[in-house]
């Protein structure tokens, strides 16, 4: 009886394993990390260029308000889409809402919808990370009478025929945060990108730590293509340098497991000398981990979440912060009501993509707000600020 | 009164493998040549320690609790919420969440033992319901903060005479070891194990059977509680903390030698399993093996242990008489 039983429920725990392995994102069985792996497959030198060009370009448009600037814009004509009278009808389909940065990006783009008087009717539907629920999202916001569809893909190549379709029913469509394999959209809204990411937090390892130094690379997890255009930018400038990649490693973007492996590589190799990270969501987890090792936390990639920035500046870390800008969200909103109105916006909308530094974190650091706030929201000026983001 | 020390049944393969592992790692890591970097270990494994002492007591007394890892995401999420950074907080929302971890215990209990469902299947929904509502109430990023103190008992540590620093973990961890050990070498503990070998008889003797399975259940909730207090405290908030953590313990527990079905194993060798499991992980890692193997490894064992009790003791037996085809030996299938 007992014996019967354990076989039963050693087999339902399997299948339930099995059922249960394609539901978190779990590395895949090909990402067996290496220190002196080649050039990624995801690298691209002209995109890298371009992108690593872009930073020191100056943007077009009213200073003070990147999410409005435009790096080397090509306008493009909108006429045909100008609806005058107002009463907009914006709809958008939201990949996910199921990370900090996205749910900060959210509030703002909600209340950027609340600056623009002409927007009566704001229409979200939330695929929740879910493919196949955005593809009939989008096919439902077809039929909803919208004046402007937004669309933050869930993922490029399973979304693009959703997203031509959309343009098809001759609705303004724009595009932000991921691409899709289409040029169909009015504009595709995108901060420079993931090679100048991960380059600012590279070259930033390359110039403070000594020839010869440890640096451990933290990834969130592979086959993402923003997340492998920064490593795959960090292993380009890594490799023309002195600099031990002693491990890359996959987090699952989880604090306990980035706890743990940065533990035991400060234990394997006595000494690291920085830490390089595709996303600063567990930064601080890395950092705690030299503190608890009772090491100084030596130079170290982050991102623009309070948590770490207050860190930074209470602990007087050695630290960058690339961002890839929650501002972002609410330029959709302000090219659709440009759209609408008949102005020119950029076929492709490059935004600038700042970094913080040690020189101004300072700034950024706003100690009122929730720990996973991002502070490159553009937010502060906003009416209402700071209820909705806490 | 004498007391002398004696092993359980069972615990031995589970020490020897702990020791080797032990051993491996002094050789592979120049961190683990004194006492240090095994405090460091045994504070790392001890919520999965604790984790697996609280899916002992339901294993062993037949079923399976499969929401342990949802409970701790729920209960490190609840916390942040509640704490939201606030000192004063610490203590009210500590409490907060064990009871939590009460109420999902007698949940899990109630329903196993008085609707007659399967823990397997209660505690798998339980898992979802669990996972669901962490997401629903916090869309996938959790909010606020967890206080210093909150994060002490995960973090921190206990200045201790002659042992010198000792992580707060560790010490709760002892307190939660031997109480369990004590717990199952009392009538009731003893009464618990043999529910999981054959609750006809137990009844028939006049045993509280479905009191035994409730009190497993609670006991399992609650301490998967304090393994989010020690996991929440030990890595901040996360949304992920509990992933897996479910198969983790149950891995943990098999390793020990507990039969899954439940009527045999200690609940030293279950504590044993989880530190040998972490300390296996912590090998890989110096070893420069990927993380990806390790759920891998853990299907591995899951497999190979319950194939080993499935077999008993009659695997050499089997081994040797493999071509005799004697009558005596039965064949496994049942």
């Amino acid at each position: 009886m007992t014996r019967r039983w354990a076989l039963v429920a050693a087999a339902g725990m399997l299948a339930l394993a099995g059922c249960s392995s394609d539901l978190p994102d779990e590395p895949s069985s090909g990402g067996s990390p290496s220190s002196d792996s080649p050039k990624s497959e995801f690298f691209d030198q002209a995109e890298y260029d371009r992108q690593l060009a872009f930073r020191n370009a100056t943007p077009q448009g009213p200073n003070g308000k990147p999410w409005e600037q435009m790096l080397e814009p090509q306008m493009a004509d909108t006429a045909k889409f100008a609806k005058p009278g107002g009463k907009y009808t914006l709809c958008f389909s939201n990949a996910a809402v199921n990370n900090p940065w996205r749910q900060v990006g959210f509030k703002t783009m909600q209340q950027e919808v609340k600056l623009h008087p002409e927007i009566t009717d704001f229409v979200v539907l939330d695929a929740e990370a879910k493919d196949d629920k955005q593809v009939s999202d989008i096919q439902s916001l077809s039929g909803r009478n919208c004046s402007a569809i937004i669309i933050s893909p869930n993922t490029t190549a399973t979304l693009t025929p959703a997203v031509e379709q959309a343009c098809g029913t001759g609705v303004p469509v724009i595009v932000f945060d991921r691409g899709v394999n289409t040029t169909c959209p009015v504009t595709f809204i995108h901060p420079i990108g993931g090679f100048a990411f991960g380059a600012d937090g590279a070259e930033f390892l390359k110039e403070k730590v000594k020839p010869g130094g440890k640096i451990l690379a933290l990834r969130i997890l592979p086959g993402v293509d923003v997340l492998e255009q920064r490593w795959a930018a960090a292993n380009e400038i890594f490799g023309g340098t002195e600099l031990d990649v002693v491990g890359v490693e996959f987090t699952d973007g989880d604090a306990a497991k980035t706890k743990s492996i940065v533990s035991d590589y400060i234990q394997r190799e006595g000494k690291i000398d920085g830490v390089w990270m595709d996303a600063g969501a567990t930064a601080v987890a890395a950092a705690e981990a030299f503190q608890d090792a009772g090491v100084d936390v030596p130079a170290i990639v982050g991102e623009d979440q309070q948590d770490f920035l207050r860190l930074w500046v209470d602990e007087g870390l050695n630290a960058i912060a690339p961002t890839y800008p929650t501002y972002q969200w609410r330029t959709p909103v302000v090219a659709a009501v440009k759209i609408l109105k008949g102005e020119q916006v950029p076929k492709e909308w490059v935004l600038p993509q700042p970094r913080i530094t040690s020189d101004n974190v300072r700034e950024y650091v706003k100690q009122d707000m929730p720990p996973l706030h991002y502070a490159m929201c553009g937010c502060e000026g906003m009416p209402g600020y700071p209820g909705p983001w806490k | 009164m004498t007391w002398r020390p004696r092993l359980a049944e069972g615990t031995a393969p589970v020490l020897v493998v702990l020791l080797l592992l032990l051993v491996g790692l002094a050789i592979a890591g120049p961190a683990y040549d004194g006492p240090a970097g095994y405090l460091a270990l045994l504070k790392r494994a001890a919520p999965l320690m604790i984790l697996a002492i609280g899916q002992y007591f339901v294993i062993v007394s037949g079923g399976f609790d499969l929401s342990v890892g949802a409970l701790v995401t729920a209960g490190v999420v609840i916390a942040a919420r509640l704490i939201d950074g606030s000192e004063s907080a610490t203590t009210w929302v500590i409490l907060v969440v064990l009871g939590f971890g009460l109420l999902v215990g007698l949940v899990n209990g109630l329903v196993t033992t008085k609707l007659l469902v399967p823990s397997f299947i209660v505690t798998l929904g339980m898992l979802l319901v669990l996972d669901g509502a962490t997401f629903l109430w916090t869309g996938g990023a959790p909010r606020g903060a967890l206080s210093t103190g909150f994060r002490t008992f995960g973090r921190g540590a206990l200045d201790v005479p002659v042992l010198g620093e000792v992580p707060w973990s560790v010490l709760i961890l002892l307190a939660i070891l031997v109480a369990a050990a004590l717990f199952m070498r009392s009538g009731t503990g003893r009464a618990l194990v043999a529910v999981g070998d054959n609750d006809a008889a137990v009844r028939l003797s006049g045993g509280q059977v479905d009191r035994l399975r409730l009190l497993a259940f609670v006991l399992s909730g609650l301490l998967a509680a304090i393994a989010a207090i020690l996991f929440g405290g030990f890595a901040g908030v996360s949304a992920q903390v509990g992933e897996g953590l479910e198969f983790r313990a149950i891995t943990a527990v098999v390793l020990g030698g507990v039969l899954l079905g439940g009527g045999r194993g200690s609940v030293v060798a279950a504590a044993a399993g989880a530190l040998s499991l972490e300390a296996l992980f912590t090998l890989l890692n110096l070893l420069g093996v990927s993380g990806a193997l390790e759920s891998a490894v853990q299907g591995v064992i899951i497999i190979a242990a319950v194939a080993y009790a499935a077999l008993g003791g009659g695997l050499r037996q089997r081994l040797r008489l493999w071509p005799k085809h004697r009558n005596s030996v039965q064949p496994v299938s049942s």
